[in-house]
């Protein structure tokens, strides 16, 4: 388990592209700059969707990880 | 990235298959997540997509479609009989719902909520007798020029 401890979670397990990024961009836009989301999910795909979608949205990836089938990322949104 | 002018990204959707409205909507919402502007022109039988009367029952042709998904083979011989087409259509939603897949008007919503632009092409809309009236909230109707003129300034353009 990560020692991040986030404001925020979404559990997007069982969902597919392109619902997790769209998701993420949703709960991504009603936390505050600077707090953390913490996002599950299932899609293989999110691997390199997600972190194309932070990037491109100025937001920072702080840390993925995978187990057991659920991929875990965090997430700092950008200071608004 | 404020800086920077905002990317832009523009689709023509001329196609009105459930199968070929799927892409364009995907397409349109990932990039206004990964804040783009983008832009949808709708022409000829893409303009299905926004009719308010057709958008939630578009199909999949099961003729001359060798890449149709079956679980058994379907010559164009089978695909021509009457019920056909509903019945590729009630095969590749339920393909579609065992994977949580969202609806075409689900997706529109999604859409329309993220700012995308919608825009459904004026000649289209005259040789079919279709009206603003006919189109979901939230479509404008515009011509060529329209679409160029958010097309030369836009990082992607794709015909779909």
């Amino acid at each position: 388990m990560s020692d991040i401890t986030p404001d925020e979670i979404a559990d997007l397990k069982g969902l597919n592209c392109p619902m997790p990024v769209l998701k993420t961009k949703k709960a991504l836009d009603k936390i505050e700059g600077g707090k953390i989301l913490r996002v599950d999910l299932t899609d293989a795909g999110s691997k390199s969707d997600l972190p194309a979608m932070i990037k491109r949205t100025g937001n920072e990836l702080l840390e993925m990880s995978e187990a057991d089938g659920v991929y875990t990322f965090f997430i700092k949104k950008k200071a608004s | 990235m404020s800086d920077e002018q905002p990317k832009r990204m523009a689709i023509i959707a001329s196609k009105g298959t459930l199968d070929m409205a799927y892409p364009p909507l995907i397409l349109a919402s990932t990039a206004a997540a990964m804040d783009v502007e983008t832009m949808i022109f709708y022409t000829f039988y893409g303009v299905d997509i926004v009719n308010k009367h057709k958008y939630a029952n578009l199909k999949v042709a099961p003729i001359a479609n060798p890449a149709m998904p079956s679980p058994v083979p379907m010559p164009n011989i089978i695909g021509m009989l009457p019920g056909m087409t509903a019945l590729g259509t009630m095969m590749m939603k339920s393909m579609m719902g065992k994977i949580n897949w969202p609806s075409i008007p689900e997706m529109m919503e999604v859409c329309l909520e993220m700012d995308v632009k919608m825009v459904a092409c004026t000649p289209t809309l005259e040789m079919t007798g279709l009206t603003q009236s006919d189109l979901i909230e939230g479509v404008k109707v515009g011509g060529a020029a329209d679409y160029l003129d958010f097309g030369l300034d836009a990082n992607i353009n794709l015909f779909v």
